[in-house]
């Protein structure tokens, strides 16, 4: 145990101190594949889920993963953490590559890596009790211990997401959604993770309720000193909670950026059009805002577009572009780097503009 | 002043020419375990072109009222007040005379269009269906109108596509084909419930802009109903506030969004992430649950989630009171204490669980 910022000893080796990756994603890549129908189940092609993904999470930071449905950003979640084998790539932690870990391999890891799901309805069995719910990874991983211990555990987590603890005995069902969300971040925080990947974890939740999850998940983690993979479609949580954000788009980041830098100086036009497309609470300001508006819908990702996959919707492709400008864009698949904005972004003519 | 007197003055504000008026609407859903009260006298009027935004989270009833005003509920439903269409009562209708206005006066898009589409029938077929229904026009008319509300709504290739199957398509086209259905007749309202709310937000900025162009092309009223605030600010004139059946705060957007004067409406703006803002400062989430709709307790249903509640509240409730701008009502004993209050003054940004306790509860706890 070295690093500084981690609260309590889980198991499984060392995290990083500042300055290092607590985990560091290369060139992740999943293919799905799609088979003919019939007996014989051919693969006939690909989904191109995840393409060449990196990005690094440092500790005791929210890195936001935002993109419309179908982008990969749940995907992403889910290889970080192996419950999905990647195709490729690696996903380093502690110094070791998950990617090739075998699930017997990866169980005293999963102590640091934890997930909450989007829908607090499914992912809670409604035949447990709350206790029993938040006891479970303890039991699995034998740190419920003897006598009361383990019942106390569960006590002080459920006090700690702001439940009342006398509520134990109940079952999910006698939950609101917000309560219910609050059992599943209690039941991803019992191994004392280092990394919370949290997969829209406030999406089904009415704003009012949203409010105090959203709260909760800060408290947490400067309390704990907890790492936030943050996985969200909407931009005013992510712009409300993370530290950095990395926007995805058919498989692809496309941009990523401290949050100040994105959402004032946003480079690639599928960040501009994403961030104008949110309809701010604000009349005024509503009606005076230019809007970028995509045509088209987002292609499949069984044939994703040659070169930068966005072009097909790209309004600057479409009208701004001359007929040379845009082979490139045919031609050439847009590398992640700074192109003189400050941060990267993956567009070939790559252009900071203020929207918000 | 009672709530008698806001509908003299509003009457008179109107008067005649409004579409679409609806006084003290209550609907009740008995059921084994009593009587839901969904919408507990709903008043507003639209007049011909306006865009009101109607606001609320789930189960406050915002659904609920815009099926009463389309004869859509199922017959064990008790409702009461009236519904005029062009000073015309609509409640108590037969199912026939419903039919003559449904989708031809008053049009209705839905939240899913996956449900709200035949999946056997073509596109073109279901928008012509729609036109053949209220007109005597050929097939062949029918579906060239159709190809052109298609085109109107921004799908591409309209002629291609009125031969869809709606699988065939992606989710933000399918709700264009249902703007285009609701167009189909030239109607006077447009009802849309939650018409955006199963879309990304790209595709939403397509399907709020293919709207405002049938408005624009039908000339129609809107009725936008969503639990979406920036969506309403960006989309209508004026905005109605629903808190447990009723509506509690009612105004222009820009009185209610900037000042608003139900602790209530104040409270959703606080809650609210917004992504014009740059900094970490603290959400304010509203503490407790709204109540159940079963059995509600006289007094002001927001008392207690409310951090002004006083004595009265709890005894009687609040009439729609007017403030500051005549137009500008709200259901609040005390909505002159909200005058430039600011959500983070009145309600803690907490991050405890809330939906059982008071805001009482929370001065103690630290």
């Amino acid at each position: 145990m070295t690093a500084a910022n981690v609260v309590e000893a889980g198991a499984g080796g060392t995290a990083g101190g500042p300055g290092e990756p607590v985990l560091a994603v290369r060139d992740l890549v999943k293919h799905f594949p799609v088979r003919s129908r019939g007996l014989v189940r051919r693969t006939v092609g690909d989904v191109h889920a995840v393409c060449g993904v990196s990005f690094d999470l440092f500790g005791n930071e929210t890195l936001g993963l935002v993109g419309e449905s179908g982008c990969g950003k749940t995907t992403t979640g889910r290889l970080l953490l192996n419950l999905i084998k990647a195709t490729s790539g690696e996903v380093v932690y502690a110094g070791r590559n998950l990617v090739e870990l075998s699930p017997g391999q990866m169980r005293p890891l999963r102590r640091d890596l934890q997930l909450v799901f989007q829908d607090p309805f499914a992912s809670l069995d409604p035949r447990m009790t709350v206790n029993e719910i938040v006891a479970e990874p303890l039991r699995i991983h034998g740190l419920f211990g003897s006598g009361t211990q383990g019942r106390d555990k569960v006590r002080e987590l459920l006090k700690l997401v702001g439940l009342n603890p006398e509520h134990g005995n109940r079952y999910p069902h006698e939950f609101s959604g917000g309560q219910r969300q609050r059992i599943g971040i209690a039941r991803a925080l019992a191994l004392r993770p280092k990394v919370l990947i949290l997969d829209e974890p406030v999406s089904a939740l009415d704003v009012s309720i949203q409010a105090g999850v959203i709260n909760l998940l800060e408290d947490l983690q400067s309390e704990l000193g907890l790492s936030y993979l943050f996985i969200s479609h909407d931009l005013s949580v992510v712009r409300h909670i993370a530290d950095r954000v990395a926007v995805m788009y058919l498989g692809r980041i496309v941009e990523i950026a401290d949050k100040e830098e994105l959402f004032t100086k946003a480079a690639h036009p599928y960040t501009q059009a994403l961030i104008s497309a949110i309809p701010l609470p604000d009349p005024r300001k509503e009606r005076s805002r230019k809007r970028i508006t995509l045509t088209g819908d987002v292609p499949s990702p069984v044939n994703p577009p040659s070169g930068c996959r966005f072009r097909t919707r790209c309004p600057k492709f479409a009208n701004v572009l001359s007929e040379a400008e845009r082979r490139k864009c045919v031609d050439e698949v847009p590398a992640l780097t700074d192109r003189g904005q400050g941060h990267a972004s993956a567009c070939h003519y790559a252009e900071a503009i203020k929207l918000v | 002043m009672t709530a008698e007197t806001n509908i003299e003055l509003s009457r008179k504000a109107g008067d005649r020419e409004a579409v679409l008026e609806v006084e003290n609407l209550t609907v009740e859903f008995p059921t084994d375990d009593g009587v839901v009260q969904a919408v507990r006298g709903v008043s507003y009027r639209l007049a011909p072109g306006e865009a009101m935004g109607i606001v609320g989270e789930s189960g406050s009833g915002k659904s609920v009222t815009s099926m009463a005003i389309m004869g859509l509920l199922p017959k064990t439903a008790r409702i009461s007040g009236s519904v005029r269409f062009r000073g015309e009562e609509l409640l108590g209708r037969s199912e026939n005379d419903y039919s003559s206005i449904r989708g031809k006066k008053i049009a209705m898009i839905f939240q899913d269009p996956l449900t709200s589409l035949n999946p056997v029938y073509t596109v073109g077929y279901q928008i012509s269906e729609a036109i053949l229904a209220h007109n005597d026009v050929s097939k062949k008319a029918a579906m060239d109108r159709a190809i052109e509300l298609l085109a109107m709504v921004g799908i591409p290739n309209p002629s291609q596509r009125v031969n869809n199957y709606p699988h065939e398509m992606s989710g933000g086209m399918r709700q264009r084909v249902v703007i285009a259905i609701a167009m189909a007749n030239n109607p006077d309202v447009i009802i849309a419930d939650e018409p955006t709310t199963a879309l990304d937000v790209t595709v939403q900025a397509q399907v709020l802009e293919a709207l405002e162009a049938a408005r624009a092309a039908t000339g129609a009223a809107l009725v936008l109903i969503t639990h979406d605030l920036g969506v309403i600010a960006g989309h209508a004139d004026r905005i109605g506030v629903m808190y447990a059946g009723r509506l509690v705060e009612k105004g222009t957007v820009d009185e209610v969004f900037y000042e608003p004067r139900m602790p209530y409406t104040l409270g959703l703006l606080g809650s609210l992430p917004r992504l014009d803002e740059a900094g970490r400062e603290r959400l304010t989430p509203i503490v407790g649950a709204p109540p159940s709709l079963m059995n509600l307790p006289p007094g002001c249903p927001f008392t207690p989630r409310c951090p002004l509640a006083q004595p009265v509240c709890e005894e009687r409730e609040p009439d729609l009171y007017v403030t500051d701008a005549p137009d500008h009502l709200s259901a609040c004993h005390f909505h002159e204490r909200l005058v430039g209050a600011s959500a983070a003054q009145l309600f803690r940004p907490t991050s405890v669980d809330t939906e059982d306790i008071t805001p009482r509860d929370l001065e103690v706890q630290p």
